[in-house]
């Protein structure tokens, strides 16, 4: 097999895992996007492979239906780094590692939720899914734009507060 | 007019911290015309700096020092390197406090007394009582204007005040109310009334609560006799051969190792700072660390039985809009050892924004237990529980082999839980569940106390010298020129939020100083 054939079935297959995974399309070289163009990222440093496995495991980590991909990828985009190359590769290749001993391609084409949650149960002690998790604390709930979908309204000083604006107003105890 | 003193100056009274205990103290004795230095290791923010975003303000205000910790407690696990959520700035967690202003119980200055042996405890009585310290309640509760006490209306009840006096009420509960808050239900004393902002935590944008950052201190330094000094870090006490302390060297802001001469020094920095800077101070004269004769300078370290419940409903509440704490249940503050503990607790309104309940409801936690919870944020009510724990001789504050930017020895924090405590806070887990169970709660969650907010009891009031570490003043034992003025002076915990009893200490302690230097004894 030539290596532009071996490119071309990674790149199938990467576009396979990315409709099994329902999230994301790798559209070239160094691209993510979202399947509706809604959206597109860029890493440089690691592969697109590996950012796109990291955006499914903080989905998996922090599950919110309501949340787009698109602020999973912003929490994560950070990884995209030289400083944290070694971890991402060795982190993402346990995961693959762990989804291929399970049957699977690798991590994000496992279907359905709760296999690949089993798996990162399974190194939920390791250096990597601590930093990946502890990094979304913040990486995920700080960012201004979620927080209208959980229904919190962030600052309300620069409106004069609630005291005209509801802070008493539940109807139904 | 703001006075400036001189490094040489040794006619003056050197206050270390200046929030509830420090800024106070500061304050009362300037009005007496005492000439006061206050240094203080933050930086300066008034309410127009005051940032309503969690983390954006946690990093404006917060102490992030490092410090260390051990012991079986949660934080230690979770937050390991951050025990306490207190301020660093003038004015001190006095910016960060929710403004809840209660009384100790009579019974609760008499603990020992009152609770009998509890194995395991190091249990003391205060060396003042309830009568004692009712004149200086009453004057407290005037300088911070305290809702329900004097002629002060309470504020009125948010959304989570509703659901949680409507499920108290359903239970039997009887004292429900919107508090004792130090949280301006009308224009009072400069200050305007409450607007229902929330963000109580990350400082009053109205000024509307009473914080020592613009109430206090400005007020002591418009009267000429106080000086504060903003990042200046104090790194020891000094004393002469007498035993007597002579003044302290700081850093100051430029990294400048500076030394103030002082008549009196008050130390006020937290029930972590204050044993810290007294056991830097070790000498050849005090190897074990100044006032330090009782070995319990950092001992009997108090946090409070805490915890929060929250509960998700199956329609809106909105928790976070208004006053985050106006709301309380006191049943349970009583003792009554029937329950399986001795103490009691209080149960008060509490809110987080979203990015702090993504880092408190559950430390740790992922997957969609925890990630469904916070998808009924909107549907949330919560409560915080705060009742008295057991003072433990382990539990403590020592010097940690880790050094601060200025190569000094940090805080270590070592927990661990009574076994009253636990059950205190298994009760409290229970009744607040019921609370919001009675009002149709279709989920609740009981959740571990945060880092550290009241910091108690490292250099506790004794009537014995070798039982604790200040006297009934807050002066040491040991050393007469020395003043213990912040929360590590407490003898026991009570369930009350400390800062009205630190405020009122303060008060009385700046009239013991002023009458004390105008008699020659110190």
């Amino acid at each position: 097999m030539s290596k532009i054939e071996r490119q071309g079935l990674t790149r199938r297959a990467l576009l396979a895992r990315s409709v099994a995974a329902g999230a994301l399309v790798v559209t070239g070289a160094g691209f993510l996007a979202a399947p509706d163009a809604a959206w597109a990222m860029e890493v440089s440093v690691i592969s697109e492979h590996q950012m796109a496995t990291l955006i499914q495991m903080a989905r998996d980590i922090y599950p919110h239906d309501r949340i787009a991909d698109q602020f999973y990828a912003i929490a994560v985009k950070g990884y995209d780094a030289d400083d944290k190359k070694a971890l991402v590769e060795e982190g993402v290749a346990a995961l693959d590692a762990a989804a291929q001993a399970a049957g699977h391609a690798d991590y994000i084409s496992m279907g359905w939720e709760e296999d690949r949650v089993s798996i990162l149960q399974a190194m939920e002690d390791s250096g990597f899914f601590q930093t990946v998790r502890g990094g979304l604390v913040t990486g995920l709930y700080n960012q201004k734009d979620v927080w209208p979908i959980f229904g919190y309204e962030g600052e309300s000083f620069s409106k004069g507060g609630y005291i005209e604006r509801g802070f008493d107003d539940i109807n139904w105890l | 007019m703001v006075a400036k003193f001189d490094l040489t100056d040794d006619s003056v009274v050197v206050v270390i911290g200046t929030g509830a205990g420090g800024g106070v103290v500061s304050n009362e004795l300037a009005q007496k015309g005492v000439k006061v230095v206050a240094l203080e290791a933050g930086g300066r923010y008034l309410p127009e700096d005051y940032i309503n975003d969690e983390w954006e303000s946690f990093g404006q205000l917060a102490w992030t020092d490092p410090r260390t910790t051990s012991g079986d407690w949660r934080v230690a696990k979770d937050f390991s390197g951050l025990p306490a959520w207190i301020v660093k700035a003038v004015g001190g967690t006095t910016i960060h406090w929710a403004g809840a202003s209660l009384r100790f119980q009579d019974h609760e200055w008499k603990a020992k007394t009152t609770y009998g042996e509890i194995e395991g405890a190091n249990l003391l009585d205060w060396p003042i009582d309830a009568e004692e310290m009712a004149p200086w309640y009453d004057k407290a509760e005037a300088k911070l204007g305290v809702t329900r006490t004097g002629d002060r209306a309470g504020l009125p009840g948010n959304n989570n005040f509703k659901v949680l006096e409507k499920g108290a009420k359903a239970l039997g509960y009887e004292e429900v109310h919107t508090g004792r808050m130090a949280i301006n239900s009308a224009d009072y004393d400069d200050r305007m009334a409450c607007q229902q902002t929330g963000f109580c935590f990350q400082g009053c944008k109205w000024g509307a609560k009473w914080s020592a950052a613009y109430t206090d201190i400005p007020r002591g330094e418009a009267t000429g006799n106080l000086e504060v000094r903003d990042h200046a870090h104090v790194a020891r006490i000094l004393h002469d051969d007498s035993g007597k302390v002579t003044g302290v060297e700081y850093f100051d802001k430029d990294g400048n190792l500076q030394m103030q001469k002082a008549r009196i020094v008050c130390v006020a920095g937290n029930s972590f700072e204050s044993p810290r800077l007294l056991l830097n101070s070790a000498s050849e004269m005090f190897p074990n660390g100044l006032a330090n004769s009782s070995d319990q300078v950092g001992r009997n370290y108090m946090r409070h039985m805490t915890g929060s419940v929250y509960a998700v409903f199956d329609k809106p509440v909105r928790m976070w809009r208004g006053t985050t704490m106006a709301g309380i249940v006191r049943d349970e503050a009583r003792h009554d050892p029937s329950r399986g503990f001795v103490g009691g607790y209080e149960l008060e309104t509490l809110s987080l924004g979203i990015p702090f309940m993504a880092a408190f409801l559950n430390p740790g936690a992922w997957g969609r237990s925890f990630t469904s919870a916070l998808d009924s944020y909107e549907n949330m009510a919560g409560l915080w529980i705060v009742g008295e724990d057991m003072p433990q001789a382990t539990n403590r504050v020592t010097l940690s082999d880790v050094k601060d930017q200025w190569g000094l020895p940090v805080a270590n924090v070592n927990f661990s839980d009574h076994p009253n405590d636990v059950a205190m806070r298994n009760h409290a887990y229970a009744q607040g569940e019921a609370i919001y169970n009675a009002v149709g709660a279709t989920r609740t969650f009981p959740t571990p106390p945060y880092p550290s907010t009241h910091n108690l009891g490292t250099n506790r009031m004794s009537e014995k010298p070798e039982d604790g570490v200040c006297n009934k003043w807050g002066q040491t034992h040991d050393i007469a020129n020395l003043f213990i003025s912040d929360g590590s002076q407490f003898t026991t915990g009570a369930a009350e939020n400390p800062t009205l009893t630190i405020v009122a200490l303060a008060i009385r302690q700046a009239d013991f100083i002023a009458r004390e230097m105008a008699a020659g004894n110190i």
